[in-house]
């Protein structure tokens, strides 16, 4: 199978689905670049990580839309433009722009199907770029998915591989219902095998990467890069865990969370995100709830502090959670 | 002088007109015995302005609306009887009593939803409009929204956004003098709301939204110009309204007869009815009768609302996504 990067895959689904469905648009700030610009190079940047790259010559201005620097306008017209019939692909560039257009997503798009008593559909995906590990600083790194996964009406996408990224987001595209797809920008660069046309993933559905005996971990995003390997290092002194990648955070595949965790005994969350009110938070909660008789010892999640994100490298590789601290809770949760 | 209307187009304007407002006196009367739940923005005294633009379009164009958005509701097609079902938070409401007065939508007449956020709107009307020129078939979205929303930063994303791609989306701000309980000479720093339009690089007019007919032709001539592909363009038209930001607003901010005055001058149905049967474009027996059969629609609606169940507990969770 051919190998292929993380952004290239997304790229990849997007050429797809366009080329399959006339009624798909992309829009959001550079998504080719270039409009306006002196170079008179129309398509300047493909997007600023280069997902929306080749679209805009293959497409057309009407499909593939540079936008003002205007994020409630950006989502607000994806929402309106579902509202009427089209399959808008919003760019948001960084997921912590969220902040700016927040209205046009949780009032709005989340709102719609049910306010509207069930007779309309917002077909809207929201590509929003997360995550530390690059130096952005605190307003560019974020890993904000918790706040929208609180949110009734919205589905949310954390994929971790090149793989999954591609048919989610075809996933997405197709899907009826407003979709957040969060990327992770260090995981754009990371190959995996990815076939060449188009397939889907289903929401709600998770990926048990390893099975093993002792503990389930499950990891959310670029956290399963690093919980891979310590599961992997682990299983060589005979500490055996399921590696679960729920790969939307809504739905929840609760399911198979617990599940294993009735063979297991033991759980393990890894989650970039701050840790008050997170995935990891809720993951813990659902499992002490609904599987407190099968724990062996209490629910650990692996989180970053309650901190915003730092710039300097030495602050920001204390902030995201390393392997070392999933090897560390792996190993505390097996003491009880 | 010959009317702009043909008398069969005139006599569906005032009906639509009548409509709103005997829609809304009746709901003033029902709100205060307790009935309706939550709270209601009442449209009476801007009539004109959503028929004025809506006689303009079909199920195929766009609007979005307001918090005080049952005018527009009717003005685009929405049926009564089922947005008094609606308002009274019954199961076989237009949005099955999940909305509300607040939230008020049918997709199948090209109405995208009454809004509760001020502003909410424009961004979506954008996109319709996008809607609108990928299907290239003249069609067009209508931005509802007053003069208090013309102080949110949505509406400004939203003017640039349409002029940069120059899509076929109207702005119409009803300046009704009142963002809430503040007034627009205190709240709108520039007081040239069509102003500020025009500055994104957008035509705009202004016109007295209590006179059907300005607001008709000044409408008329930007839809044109829109559905011809020549882009957005901005309507400010000045009207006021004839009861509180919400039903129960004491309106201490309002001088004493200020409502008195206005529903003597700025009328708009006082004004269409002396306008038309002084031109002889339609006779005040036909206006009679249309106010009758309003009424017998109104009272079918109401008596229905109050004799319907409300929704069913087992649909408290339907309706969230399409599939989950």
């Amino acid at each position: 199978m051919p190998q292929k990067s993380f952004r290239d895959a997304l790229n990849e689904a997007l050429h797809l689905e366009m080329e399959r469905d006339g009624s798909i648009i992309v829009l959001g700030e550079d998504v080719s670049g270039g409009a306006g610009g002196t170079s008179g190079q129309r398509e300047a940047s493909g997007g600023i990580f280069g997902v929306t790259r080749g679209l805009l010559p293959k497409f057309g201005a009407d499909r593939v839309i540079d936008t003002p620097i205007s994020e409630s306008a950006i989502i607000g017209a994806a929402g309106g433009a579902a509202l009427a019939g089209l399959r808008p692909v919003a760019e948001l560039m960084f997921a912590d722009f969220v902040g700016v257009s927040m209205d046009q997503i949780f009032n709005q798009m989340a709102k719609f199907r049910y306010m509207f008593g069930g007779k309309t559909r917002c077909p809207a995906v929201v590509r929003l770029a997360m995550g530390a590990g690059m130096n952005m600083g605190a307003q560019h790194s974020q890993s904000i998915y918790a706040l929208l996964t609180a949110v009734p009406g919205l589905k949310v996408v954390v994929p971790s591989n090149a793989y999954d990224a591609k048919g989610l987001l075809i996933q997405a595209i197709r899907d009826d219902d407003p979709v957040m797809f969060f990327e992770h920008k260090a995981l754009y660069p990371r190959k995996g095998e990815v076939p060449d046309g188009a397939y889907t993933i289903p929401f709600g559905e998770a990926n048990l990467l390893r099975e093993g005996e002792h503990v389930t971990v499950v990891a959310i995003g670029r956290m399963v890069v690093f919980a891979e390997k310590v599961v992997d290092t682990l299983s060589k002194e005979g500490i055996t865990c399921d590696l679960i990648d729920p790969r939307t955070t809504s739905p929840l595949d609760d399911e198979t969370i617990l599940e294993s965790v009735e063979n297991t005994g033991r759980l393990v969350v890894v989650d970039e995100s701050n840790p008050r009110c997170s995935v990891a938070a809720d993951i813990c909660a659902i499992v002490a709830e609904k599987g407190f008789h099968s724990l062996k010892a209490a629910p650990r999640a692996v989180t970053a502090p309650h901190c915003p994100v730092p710039f300097a490298r030495e602050l920001e590789r204390a902030y995201v959670p390393g392997p070392a601290r999933i090897e560390a809770a792996i190993r505390a949760v097996m003491k009880g | 002088m010959a009317s702009p209307l043909s008398a069969e187009r005139l006599q569906r304007a005032y009906r639509q007109m009548k409509t709103i407002r005997e829609f809304e006196e009746r709901l003033h009367v029902e709100i205060a015995t307790g009935e309706i739940p939550g709270f209601t923005h009442l449209y009476a005294g801007q009539e004109a302005v959503a028929v004025g633009v809506c006689e303009h379009l079909d199920d195929a164009d766009y609007i979005v609306s307001t918090h005080r958005g049952h005018g527009h509701c009717i003005a685009k097609g929405c049926d009564v009887q089922g947005m008094m079902l609606e308002i009274y938070g019954r199961a076989d409401g237009l949005c099955k009593g999940k909305g509300g007065s607040m939230h008020i939508a049918d997709v199948t007449k090209g109405m995208l939803g009454a809004n509760a956020i001020v502003g909410g709107g424009p961004p979506l009307a954008v996109g319709a409009a996008i809607a609108c020129r990928n299907r290239g078939r003249g069609n067009v979205s209508i931005a509802f929204g007053g003069d208090g929303s013309c102080n949110q930063g949505t509406v400004f994303e939203a003017m640039n956004m349409a002029v940069v791609l120059k899509v076929p989306a109207i702005f119409v701000i009803e300046d009704n003098g009142y963002s809430e309980h503040t007034g627009k000479d205190y709240a709108v720093g520039s007081k040239d709301i069509a102003g500020r339009a025009r500055a994104f690089g957008m035509p705009a007019e202004r016109c007295d939204g209590s006179d059907f007919f300005a607001v008709y032709e000044a409408a008329g001539r930007l839809i044109e110009r829109a559905r011809r592909g020549e882009g957005p363009a901005t309507l400010e038209a000045t009207i006021t309204r004839f009861y509180g930001h919400f039903e129960g607003d004491p309106q201490l901010y309002r001088a004493k007869d200020e409502v008195k005055r206005q529903r003597e001058t700025m009328d708009c149905l006082k004004n269409f009815r002396e306008r038309v049967t002084a031109e002889g474009w339609l006779s005040a027996a036909a206006l009679d009768a249309i106010d009758e059969q309003v009424l017998t629609v109104i009272e079918a609606a109401v008596a229905a609302a109050k004799s319907s169940p409300p929704p069913a507990e087992s649909e408290l969770e339907t309706d969230v996504y399409i599939s989950y």
